[in-house]
């Protein structure tokens, strides 16, 4: 599914985001249509993170306009955008370290005041058993791959309609990341969740993705369906080295 | 052994006001990592309000149980200084967030002036009276001549203690707005990200360390009968000590401090000398932290992220 016709879910246009009086983003144009499954992939510091951060509004955009259903969002504070249903499993997981696994999971559904919590938490117990196991043990204790499974668990507590992800994969072993594309692959097919991912994993994201952008230092330079980058030698020659694949 | 149980009485009273005050400074300093050192005068204030609607409801309107008019006195002190403590985070604090680590702190030592000035001009320098609210004394047990009493405001005062930190402790650990508030602490950008309004749960944090202050501030006002302009410094600074001894942060940890300063001051003016029982309290205070520089149940800094 390929289609991007319509209008997008989450639309990112000419977006300029600055670190004090150093540029991150020069101009960004980036859009997400409803039911897709968008990545971003990029060198270490090409901006991102900053990326998906902005979105947020935290920090907020200099200068271009984010829309999310149409909705200006740029100049929103951070928990109102969280309000519209678009949840994040941002850089470093941050996960709350002196919260157990339970109460990270219950911040994760404050929107809804915890109303559909056992149930949904049900549901992530079947996508990722280990955090049953952990329920009551503190966040901060757990290991790096756990922590990521419960980043990604507290976003979808959320009831969200735009996932973002920022490099799920990071850290992890081979086995849990294939898990996690697996459970997010499964979560678009089913429910027509909407997900925009930020990889360093090119490959994996790439198989994953409908479409695709590759940014390198703050610009998006390319973009396509996930195959049509997974077979651009410039892709290639630049995130695929090394033929693990 | 008589003069020790009556000093460990005493010393208990006090530390429960110094708990309640210092948790005011224990949660603010945990959720933005700044020292309120406002937080003494805006006690100071809420023994005022708890004095002039005291008299206003037992002289004016003729409010005869004084339970009554203490419990009335006590929740108008709480909303009051609940508004007091929300304005001046507002003003004060808040559009310095982001700035250097100090201008807060900087801010807060204004407030502390402009708070004690402010009542100073407004209710004169001088003691400000009420007539003793509570006056029942029971005799525990007399030996040699020495009684040993535990008088009525102890009691209400211990037992105010004990039930609000309960309370208080249930709607940190168990409650949306409790969780919300250590999400904050712990990591105040994830918070936004997951839709919680932190600029609002700041505020209620700084509602709540004063609604507590204010307890304090009236049980202090019925315990010694009298209020001052300047005595928001001394319990302040107090406290404040308290709750760093105690492992500034930690709720628990400014409870316990806060009975330890009770516990010494008392002691030290009964054994050693009235005079230097300050230097005792602060003394104790440098030896913990150099030995315990995280308090004593306050966490160390080590974390895995």
């Amino acid at each position: 599914m390929t289609a991007t016709n319509g209008s997008p879910l989450l639309a990112i246009r000419g977006v300029k985001t600055y670190y004090g009086n150093i540029i991150a983003l020069k101009g960004v144009d980036v859009d997400v249509h409803p039911g897709e499954i968008v990545t971003l992939i990029g060198a270490n510091g090409a901006g991102k993170s900053t990326l998906m951060m902005t979105v947020f509004g935290s920090p907020q955009a200099r200068e271009g306009r984010i829309t999310y259903q149409g909705q200006d969002i740029t100049r929103m504070p951070p928990h109102e955008i969280a309000r519209l249903r678009i949840a994040q499993s941002p850089e470093g997981r941050r996960i709350f370290p002196r919260m157990t696994v339970l109460e990270n999971l219950q911040m994760g559904a404050s929107l809804d005041g915890l109303k559909y919590f056992d149930e949904d938490a049900e549901k992530m117990f079947v996508l990722f058993p280990r955090l049953k196991e952990r329920l009551n043990q503190r966040g901060g204790t757990l290991s790096g791959g756990e922590q990521q499974m419960l980043a990604i668990a507290r976003a979808l507590m959320a009831r969200p309609k735009l996932l973002m992800l920022d490099e799920p994969s990071l850290g992890l072993a081979p086995l849990i990341v294939k898990q996690i594309f697996d459970a997010i692959r499964e979560l678009n097919r089913t429910q027509g969740l909407t997900v925009f991912l930020v990889e360093q994993n090119a490959y994996h994201a790439l198989k994953l993705a409908h479409r695709a952008y590759v940014m390198v230092n703050g610009v998006i330079t390319m973009t396509g369906s996930g195959r049509e980058l997974l077979e651009n030698p410039e892709v290639r020659a630049a995130y695929l080295e090394g033929g693990r694949h | 052994m008589e003069i020790f149980v009556q000093q460990l009485i005493n010393g208990i009273t006090l530390g429960s006001i110094y708990g309640l005050i210092a948790i005011g400074y224990t949660m603010v300093f945990g959720i933005i990592g700044m020292v309120n050192f406002s937080h003494g005068d805006v006690f100071m204030v809420s023994a005022f309000f708890a004095l002039i609607f005291f008299l206003v409801l037992t002289q004016w309107l003729g409010v005869s149980s004084v339970i009554v008019a203490l419990i009335i006195v006590m929740v108008i002190s709480m909303i009051l200084t609940g508004l007091l403590s929300w304005a001046i985070e507002r003003i004060a604090y808040r559009p310095l967030r982001g700035s250097f680590r100090l201008a807060p702190l900087i801010s807060a030592i204004g407030m502390s002036i402009v708070l004690s000035n402010f009542i100073q001009v407004a209710q004169g320098p001088r003691n400000k009276p009420t007539p003793p609210m509570v006056r029942d004394v029971y005799t525990l047990w007399d030996a040699n001549g020495y009684a040993v009493t535990l008088s009525l405001k102890q009691i209400i005062i211990i037992a105010v203690t004990i039930i609000l930190l309960a309370a208080f402790w249930y709607l940190v650990q168990k409650t949306p707005l409790g969780r919300a508030q250590r999400a904050c602490e712990q990591d105040r950008k994830m918070a936004g990200l997951l839709g919680i309004n932190v600029d609002r749960t700041i505020s209620l944090t700084f509602v709540m360390g004063a609604a507590l202050a204010a307890v304090a501030g009236t049980l202090f006002l019925m315990y010694y009968g009298v209020v001052h302009f300047a005595d928001g410094f001394a319990p302040g600074i107090m406290a404040f000590t308290a709750a760093v001894l105690g492992g500034i942060g930690s709720l628990p940890g400014a409870v316990l401090g806060g009975l330890l300063i009770g516990l010494i001051e008392t002691l030290w003016g009964q054994y050693v000398s009235a005079d230097y029982k300050n230097v005792a309290a602060f003394s104790i205070l440098v030896v913990v932290l150099i030995f315990m520089p995280q308090g004593i149940l306050g966490r160390p800094e080590v974390e895995k992220v």
